[in-house]
């Protein structure tokens, strides 16, 4: 038999290396499902962590990477300040839904006009839509003490129905035939986040980039970070030391609802360029997977997002060479979250040998 | 709109059929929660359970075999969850959100060859004399048998707790698992017990789904039924009959919303359809509001980890 | 007398330390024996390898003649052990039934249980109602719960972890003629405790533990309690030495002081009223659980009040926030170590930024200044010789006493101006507590006002100028230590909570 035992110190090293044996793991027992769907694994596995990379066509995915990690960074980023805090905002998609809305709406009202203005409103607009979103659970929680999963979560849902109403409806392209969908943003140069759509660079990009360093120096350097882990790892430490709890959800939840917001309007605006009925495809929650497999650190989720990137193109690639469906990626992504929670326990505990037998 | 459009007698007789997939749900949770774990994988399990009932009842063309695979399939889950927190040690939040998300893979994946199809149909009881009394009769007796299975979930759910040595060492072992620990009791055996419960009942909240109240099977039919469950233990102070009252007042809702979306209400229907999430949070910061007498149903060690030392 | 239990070379190790080695003692029949020792001295290890919590790894047991090895708590209750923990192990939101029920292997109904439990307290004189809920009861009375909890099994060998430590001067009376009645009925009691004249009252032999080991046997009623504390210490007692300064002006006064507890089951502070001058100790005893905890969090600005209804210097600063009262001058340690007064996960550096950031000015602009903090929280480790491999390393890998000797250390050399502590020497080893009590006098010569909120009555009287006591929610008026007798303080901390009918006037009680 064995037993745990509760180090006295985490373990740094574990804390490094237990990504990547989850992800170790995953690819696995992924290559397992792959298998049990009769496609050959060891092609599967290269086919999406390869391929996209490396392999013939990788001067054509590659800048799809930053594409789809983009969003996913800049929406973990935000999320993993809440989660370090005991804040649990699970509603980012429907942030980025309503980011989104409120990014393009700006830029909808303005077409056709030429103006350098138009785009700055836009993030602006993104942000603060974002931002009044996550607002809602945040002031309940701190007004009421409703609980924020519950309330961010059922938010989405209102958001997805908001989303088709103004596809079909306010937003739909006068000139599109009466299909839903509204005018497309990315060929509005004005209002549109793509920089250079070839090197698959556009402003959310940036942003990610941004946030990862401000919340590098967040975390690691200012008192607000400091409260932010002090109140997650000891509520009771953080009232001590003076933390205000109701600032720092409304901090927690605002600064995330309103990355959120920017992811959305950034895709909106670029890589989707459209206002559609289905244009959310899940990037809020997958970016929770971001935030944990990165362990809530800055650089972590970078990387963490560019490898959950990886698997969403290489999935594609999956897709159409290997007619692998779609929901075994989605499962696959999944499975990485489990394994990262499983292979954690090593970080804080240690495998001994029960004593008493060998006595 | 033309409100005498509506069957209100029609509406009444299809609310219990609304409410029973989240009354499943939901009593399962409670359980869950009572012993002090929060799963909030509720969603997850309830899909998982949709597809497995559905595609159990297509292959064997028996609905009830359907049922039963939905309830296994939901508790298999949940023994994932069960792994991660109880053995490894994960956070709860944490892990219930992976088993939503594991779950919501799993299940479309399980369910590519099964969109379309239509499944068994699940016979109505038409209990003799009762479903004859007239209003009362349709309303109340003229459903399929999981509506009462349902209810009688509940019942035992509430005597359980109430009045069995094992109920009152389930709702100790949520309350303080230290100290339940240190009288000799085993937390996670009945942790993981009381997971596997909310497990299978999720599984058969999702088959009601799939297999009567639509019935068909569609990628992510759920829609959220599995929070709104979350949010019914929270509305209902973790007692087992206020679960049923909540959940029947939000079938309530949803009916009506879908029968003024017939009725030609002016409202687009995407508006109409938020009804149900908006009500939900509402109903949430009243509960929440009167803090005190909500939070003491809360059981004391919900969501906290348990390590046993020496 | 016969032997009821023993226990030969018993071993139990723990990475990095050997809690229990060779732990060899007796228990006659209707004895009742003391188990003495300090804190970490291995008592509690010990008490758990009998009730079948923990298993040897060496060694052997026998109970009533028979090899004795139980599994689990279960084998042992139905062995006939019977264990009162020192932190109950009682359910908040269950009732009184219920509670008993739990600890019990085949209850009886409902309605008979709730008969039995009422007939067995009004005998043993610790009365209760069956049907109230536990988290409404004071300690005194959760006590009792666990007692009779224990009772209704007819226990052979009934365990008592620090008994004690909750009860007033007059409810330990009443406790220990219970427990002289049960002893007479032929039942043995294991008694824990660190406490020398409690054990030469009651018990009839007592083995003591230091450091895992049995270092020897006595007859307590033969010898000193000098004696007994050397025993167990392993050296003479450092007491600490007081010089009684003049008091000078008022530093912190609190006038009717209301505050609801955040905790559900908590006591609210009512009309709280107190005074400190400089130089001053002000001891606060009390059983735990009546509202020590609001006090400390009304005084360090956790829990916000009136302006006026707390005043520093003459200024009101009720409604102020704790960075604000550290900044003119009021710290405070609370009672929970690791989750209070220190986040158990993270360094000692980073918890000495948790306290001492505004008066050791170690952030600029918000900006955290960690070469700063570190040397602070290495000036503190020194200062407080906290045994320690350095400051890098995370709360919860410090013994109890280090860490309490880091909490306290950081707050006094942060000179404050007023210092509130609520169980200062708590779970700390004997020669720690001696430490922290000396600081604590040394900052009051210094001019410091200091108020501890304590359960130690011990410590209070060692160190305190003056001494109230709360109860309720209540305090009682402030009085001068000197002269102040037992009694006198049992009455300030409440008598014995409505427990006057039990043995005095237990012949006239209606049956």
């Amino acid at each position: 038999m064995i037993r745990l035992d509760k180090r006295p110190n985490p373990s740094k090293a574990w804390s490094y290396s237990t990504p990547l044996l989850a992800v170790l793991l995953t690819m696995i027992f992924g290559g397992l499902l792959f298998a049990a769907l009769g496609k050959d694994p060891f092609v599967a596995i290269r086919t999406i962590f390869y391929d996209p990379l490396f392999g013939q066509h990788a001067f054509f995915y590659r800048p799809q990477l930053l594409v789809k990690a983009a969003p996913l960074i800049l929406i973990a980023i935000g999320l993993s300040l809440g989660f370090r805090a005991g804040i649990w905002n699970i509603g980012a998609e429907g942030q980025y839904i309503i980011g989104a809305l409120c990014g393009a709406g700006v830029g909808l009202a303005f077409y056709p006009t030429v103006s350098f203005i138009i785009f700055p409103l836009m993030v602006i607009a993104g942000a603060l839509g974002g931002w009044a979103w996550a607002m809602i659970p945040a002031l309940l929680k701190t007004r009421f003490g409703t609980n924020e999963i519950l309330v961010s979560l059922m938010l989405v849902y209102v958001a997805e129905n908001l989303l088709r109403g103004m596809a079909v409806g306010l937003m739909k392209n006068p000139e599109g035939f009466g299909f839903p969908g509204s005018r497309n943003l990315a060929q509005y140069p004005s209002a549109t986040s793509w920089i250079s759509q070839n090197a698959g660079i556009h402003w959310g990009v940036v942003f990610a980039l941004i946030a990862v360093i401000f919340a590098y120096i967040l975390l690691t350097r200012h008192m607000l970070g400091f409260n932010i882990r002090l109140a997650g790892q000891a509520p009771r430490a953080a009232r001590f030391s003076g933390v205000n709890p109701t600032r720092l959800v409304l901090f927690c939840l605002g600064t995330s609802g309103a990355l959120a917001g920017l992811a959305g309007l950034f895709e909106v605006s670029g890589p989707a360029g459209q206002v559609t009925t289905d244009f959310n495809v899940g990037y809020g929650f997958t970016a929770i997977i971001v935030a944990f497999l990165g362990r809530l650190h800055p650089v972590g989720i970078l990387l963490a997002g560019l490898l959950m990137a990886l698997t969403y193109i290489g999935g594609e690639i999956a897709q159409s060479q290997l007619q692998l469906p779609a929901a075994a990626i989605q499962l696959f992504q999944g499975m990485l979250l489990f394994f990262l929670l499983a292979v954690d326990l090593l970080t804080n505990y240690r495998f001994r040998p029960k004593q008493g037998a060998a006595a | 709109m033309d409100l005498s459009s509506i069957n209100w007698l029609l509406l009444l007789a299809s609310l219990m059929v609304a409410a029973t997939p989240i009354l499943l749900a939901g009593i399962g949770e409670l359980v869950v929660e009572k012993a002090g774990v929060l799963n909030l994988g509720v969603e997850g399990m309830m899909i998982t359970g949709a597809i497995a009932g559905f595609a159990m009842a297509v292959e064997s063309g028996s609905p009830a075999l359907g049922f039963v695979g939905a309830a296994a399939a939901g508790a298999l889950l949940s023994m994932l969850f069960a792994v991660l927190t109880q053995f490894a040690l994960a956070n709860q939040v944490a892990s219930g959100l992976a088993l939503t998300l594991f779950g919501l893979g799993l299940s479309s994946l399980m369910g590519q060859s099964y969109v379309g199809l239509k499944p068994p149909s699940t016979p109505k009881l038409d209990i003799p004399l009762l479903s004859d009394i007239p209003v009362l009769g349709p309303v109340l007796f003229n459903h399929d048998l999981m509506v009462y299975v349902a209810i009688a979930i509940v019942a035992g759910t509430w005597a359980f707790l109430k009045y069995t040595r094992a109920g009152l060492t389930l709702r100790a072992v949520g309350e303080n698992h230290e100290a339940a620990h240190a009288l000799g009791y085993k937390v996670i055996a009945i942790r993981c017990a009381a997971i596997a419960f909310g497990g299978a009942c999720a599984g058969l909240g999702g088959a009601y789904l799939s297999l009567v109240r639509v019935p068909q099977w569609t990628e992510g039919m759920t829609s959220g039924a599995g929070w709104i469950a979350l949010a019914l233990v929270v509305f209902a102070s973790w007692r087992p009959w206020r679960v049923m009252i909540g959940a029947y007042l939000f079938g309530g809702i949803t009916v009506l919303q879908l029968n003024l979306q017939a009725a030609g209400l002016k409202v687009p229907v995407e508006y109409l359809s938020m009804s149900p999430y908006i009500i939900t949070i509402i109903v949430l910061v009243i509960m929440s509001s009167g803090r005190s007498r909500g939070a003491l149903g809360a059981p004391a060690s919900l969501g906290r980890t348990f390590h046993a030392t020496g | 007398m016969t032997e009821l239990f023993a226990a030969h070379g018993l071993r139990k190790a723990y990475p990095g330390v050997v809690a229990n080695d060779d732990v060899s003692f007796s228990i006659d029949e209707g004895e009742i024996h003391a188990l003495l020792g300090e804190n970490g001295a291995g008592k509690s290890t010990l008490v758990k390898m009998i009730y079948g919590l923990v298993k040897p790894d060496e060694g052997h047991m026998t109970f009533r003649g028979e090899p004795f090895a139980p599994p689990e708590p279960r084998a042992a209750r139905s062995a006939g052990v019977a264990m009162v923990f020192q932190h109950f192990s009682l359910f908040d939101a269950l009732s009184v039934a219920e509670n008993v029920a739990l600890g019990m292997e085949n209850p009886p109904k409902s309605a008979q249980l709730s008969a039995r439990i009422t007939e067995v307290s009004n005998e043993y004189g610790l009365p209760l109602d069956p049907h109230r809920t536990v988290g409404d009861l004071s300690a005194g009375e959760r006590q009792r719960v666990e007692i009779i909890r224990c009772l209704l099994q007819d226990p052979r060998l009934l365990i008592m972890d620090e008994p004690t430590s909750v009860l007033t001067p007059q409810e330990v009376e009443i406790l220990f003629a219970t427990l002289e009645k049960l002893r007479t009925e032929g039942t043995s009691i294991l008694y824990i405790s660190h406490k020398l004249e409690e054990i030469r009252a009651l018990c009839d032999r007592a083995t003591i533990l230091r450091l895992g080991k049995v270092v020897g046997h006595a007859v307590p009623r033969e010898k000193s309690a000098a004696e007994l504390a050397e025993m167990m210490v392993g050296s003479a007692l450092h007491r600490p030495e007081r010089e009684l300064a003049p008091s000078g002006e008022i530093a912190l006064e609190v006038t009717n002081l209301s505050v609801k507890s955040a905790n559900p089951f908590g006591t609210s502070l009512k009309n709280v009223s107190l005074m400190v001058r400089k130089g001053e100790v002000l001891g606060i005893g009390g059983v735990a659980g009546n509202g020590q905890d609001e006090l400390l969090a009304a005084l360090s600005g956790e829990a916000l009040a009136a302006p006026e209804a707390v005043q520093l210097h003459g200024n009101p600063i009720g409604k102020l926030a704790p960075p604000a009262r550290r900044k003119l001058g009021l710290l405070s340690a609370p009672e929970e170590r690791l989750g209070h007064a220190a986040a158990p996960e993270m360094s000692l550096t980073e918890n000495a930024l948790l306290s001492a950031r505004i008066r050791k000015g170690l952030t600029k602009k918000d900006f955290i200044n960690w070469k700063a903090t570190q040397s602070y929280a290495e000036k503190v480790i020194e200062a407080f010789d906290v045994r320690t491999p350095g400051p890098h390393v995370a709360a919860r890998s410090l013994s109890g006493g280090n860490l309490q000797k880091f909490v306290m250390g950081r707050e006094i050399e942060q000179a404050p101006e007023v210092l509130v502590v609520n169980q200062p020497t708590w779970g700390v080893d004997a020669s720690a507590a001696a430490q922290i009590r000396q600081a604590l006098l040394d900052l009051a010569a210094g001019g410091a006002a200091i108020v501890v909120i304590s359960q130690d009555l011990d410590e209070l009287m060692e160190i305190s100028t003056s001494f109230a006591a709360l109860n309720g929610g209540r305090l009682t008026a402030p009085v001068p230590v000197e002269g102040l007798t037992m009694e006198r303080i049992g009455l300030m901390m409440g008598g014995a909570h409505d427990m006057e009918v039990a043995h005095e006037h237990h012949a006239e009680a209606p049956a």
